[in-house]
């Protein structure tokens, strides 16, 4: 009687594992074969039956991709926008989120409708005065063009001021007593206990915009400007290539977002997961 | 603090120490507010510069017409607007997007609830399969794109397996009937990551005790799943159907990748539709035109979330 509960039990976990597995496989099945197409030399890409596994672990297909195209550029210009954005969301969001949480004005319930309502105005909807202003400031192909108008954010400042809400007033008013200025406070006292959601909105704008596409493709004609993402869809676009190479230059491309994704995974969910569920 | 008391009833000097505070207190009420002025002025003049102006321009340039440049010529007032409804060009890619949303909602919403509840077992390991769950938000559109791309090449792609089972000549991209369910594909796959992460989040909000009382009154999963997990998760299923209709009216880098419109204008999504109006075409007044109908669906989209969202704080 024992042993088949036992046993039952064994059973039903086992079955629960493999559909987890399952699952898992058809999951990464499109991120695998892109991985076991990078692998393949030429002479391997011809062949058929095609392959389903690599016969070997080679880098000199990413090798290639790197002389093809300046990848090592792209890949850098990416992360001076993605770090140059998120420093300015970290800054004007902080500053922003302290007035909504710690200072008592005038319309500050008007202000923060304001800032709430841009989460609703969608990009696409200002995209082409946008693209006409940052033109007669002569901002294409600079990291100003790329990275200024990203720099403030509804969503950060609502993340933010939702937690500095929870650091206790007396501390304000403590504070005060001993003659801190609003700004020391702000950097001494708030800034460091709030390090966790500072973290989950560096990583939250980070991500974003290194896999932004449309706003790059736009103002960068330059080949030295060129993000990553747009890199490696010109990269396809020359018919010479061979796809294994093209692949190669998508595994390089997703080595830095697949690393912050393993070992940010808990501030990332966070953020994500901050607009969506309550407590 | 004094102000309940009458004036009359004031000897001149009080009268003048109370007037004297009052104008202190207001004088401090005004610096506190340029203070916060101060603290909000960086984020603000950003958005008044890149999101206000822009926005109100984009309803100006949509009542011109403009030379190549996107120099205002002529003003036509609403012809834009009329043309969009006469001309098949906006009408198609309005219904080839609102195909798109049905394509795309319900199997993303449908695949993630079952990811979700795969995540919530309770066995050894389980964070592993959470994360290869949610593996695609840490994946960009264009690498996604050039992935699928190639998963659907006719012959080292995923063909090949399909042949095996015997499913032969899938013409994926190619054919103006399947190419949008193509596209379609590949963004359930790019929106399974999230869709999951937030449902397995409001999963675990759902109190345990609910569960275990259940589970006194002999209840089987199936039934918990249904008369407990799906009620609770409502919420969150309207919010994700509002955030995967808004990603799916804004969708364009896998169109830009993988069909640029085609076959046929079959793929021509309204945002690819923009872009190739405005900056192929120089048709700034007609793409801004198409903009701001964009603008105005999103805003149904999100007043329609909060009042559901509202009533359901009501309800409780």
């Amino acid at each position: 009687m024992k042993n088949q509960i036992f046993s039952r039990r064994l059973w039903s976990s086992i079955s629960q594992y493999l559909i987890l597995i399952i699952a898992s496989i058809i999951i990464l099945y499109p991120i695998w074969s892109a991985f076991n197409i990078a692998m393949m030399s030429d002479t391997e890409m011809g062949s058929y039956p095609p392959l389903q596994f690599p016969t070997a672990i080679r880098f000199e297909n990413i090798q290639r991709a790197l002389s093809q195209a300046p990848l090592g550029r792209y890949l850098f210009n990416s992360v001076v926008q993605s770090t140059l954005v998120m420093v300015g969301q970290l800054i004007t969001a902080c500053l922003a989120a302290y007035a909504f949480a710690f200072i008592e004005f005038k319309w500050r319930n008007f202000f923060f409708l304001v800032f709430l309502s841009t989460m609703m105005i969608p990009w696409e909807a200002t995209i082409i005065p946008n693209y006409l202003f940052i033109k007669t400031l002569g901002w294409t192909d600079t990291f100003q063009g790329l990275a200024i108008p990203f720099m403030a954010t509804g969503f950060g400042t609502f993340l933010l001021r939702q937690f500095f809400l929870k650091i206790p007033h007396e501390l304000k008013d403590a504070a005060t007593m001993d003659g801190c200025g609003s700004f020391r406070f702000l950097t001494t006292i708030v800034l460091p206990l709030a390090r966790p959601a500072l973290g989950t909105l560096a990583v939250y704008s980070f991500l974003q915009t290194y896999n932004q596409y449309l706003w790059p493709l736009l103002i960068t004609n330059n080949s030295s400007m060129r993000t990553v993402q747009i890199g490696i869809t010109l990269l396809q676009d020359e018919e010479r290539l061979m796809i294994n190479i093209v692949m190669a230059g998508v595994i390089f491309i997703l080595i830095p977002t697949l690393t912050l994704f393993v070992f940010s995974n808990r501030q990332l969910i966070r953020g994500l997961t901050a607009g969506a569920v309550k407590g | 603090m004094d102000q309940n008391i009458p004036q009359t009833a004031l000897t001149p000097e009080l009268s003048f120490s109370s007037k004297f505070g009052k104008r202190g207190r207001q004088k401090r009420a005004v610096k506190t507010f340029f203070q916060a002025i101060l603290y909000l002025s960086p984020a603000l003049i950003l958005f008044i510069t890149f999101v206000f102006i822009p926005l109100i321009r984009s309803f100006e340039i949509s009542a011109y017409i403009t030379d190549p440049i996107g120099r205002l010529a002529k003003f036509v007032g609403l012809m834009n607007y009329e043309r969009l409804f006469q001309t098949t060009t906006f009408m198609n890619s309005f219904s080839r997007t609102l195909l798109f949303v049905l394509y795309t909602v319900p199997t993303t919403i449908l695949i993630s609830l079952g990811l979700a509840l795969l995540g919530d077992l309770r066995l050894k390991g389980i964070s592993v399969f959470r994360m290869i769950f949610s593996i695609s938000i840490a994946i960009s559109g264009a690498t996604a794109s050039l992935m699928f791309l190639y998963i659907y090449h006719p012959t080292i792609g995923v063909n090949y397996l399909l042949n095996l089972v015997g499913i032969h000549n899938m013409t994926w991209l190619v054919s103006q009937k399947t190419a949008l369910l193509s596209v379609a594909l590949t963004t359930v796959w790019l929106q399974i990551g999230l869709n999951t992460v937030i449902l397995l989040a409001a999963r675990q909000t759902i109190p345990e005790e609910l569960f275990e009382s259940a589970m006194i009154d002999g209840a089987n999963s199936w039934n918990k799943f249904l008369h407990i997990t799906l009620p609770m998760l409502s919420s969150t299923f309207f919010f994700l159907m509002v955030v995967d209709t808004l990603a799916a009216f804004q969708t364009f880098t896998p169109i830009h990748v993988m069909t640029k419109g085609g076959p046929l204008e079959s793929t021509n999504l309204l945002v690819y539709s923009i872009y190739r109006e405005f900056y192929f075409n120089g048709k700034y007044g007609f793409a801004a035109s198409q903009a701001i109908m964009l603008f105005f669906i999103m805003l149904l989209l999100t007043i329609l979330q909060f009042v559901f969202v509202e009533r359901k704080v009501h309800y409780e």
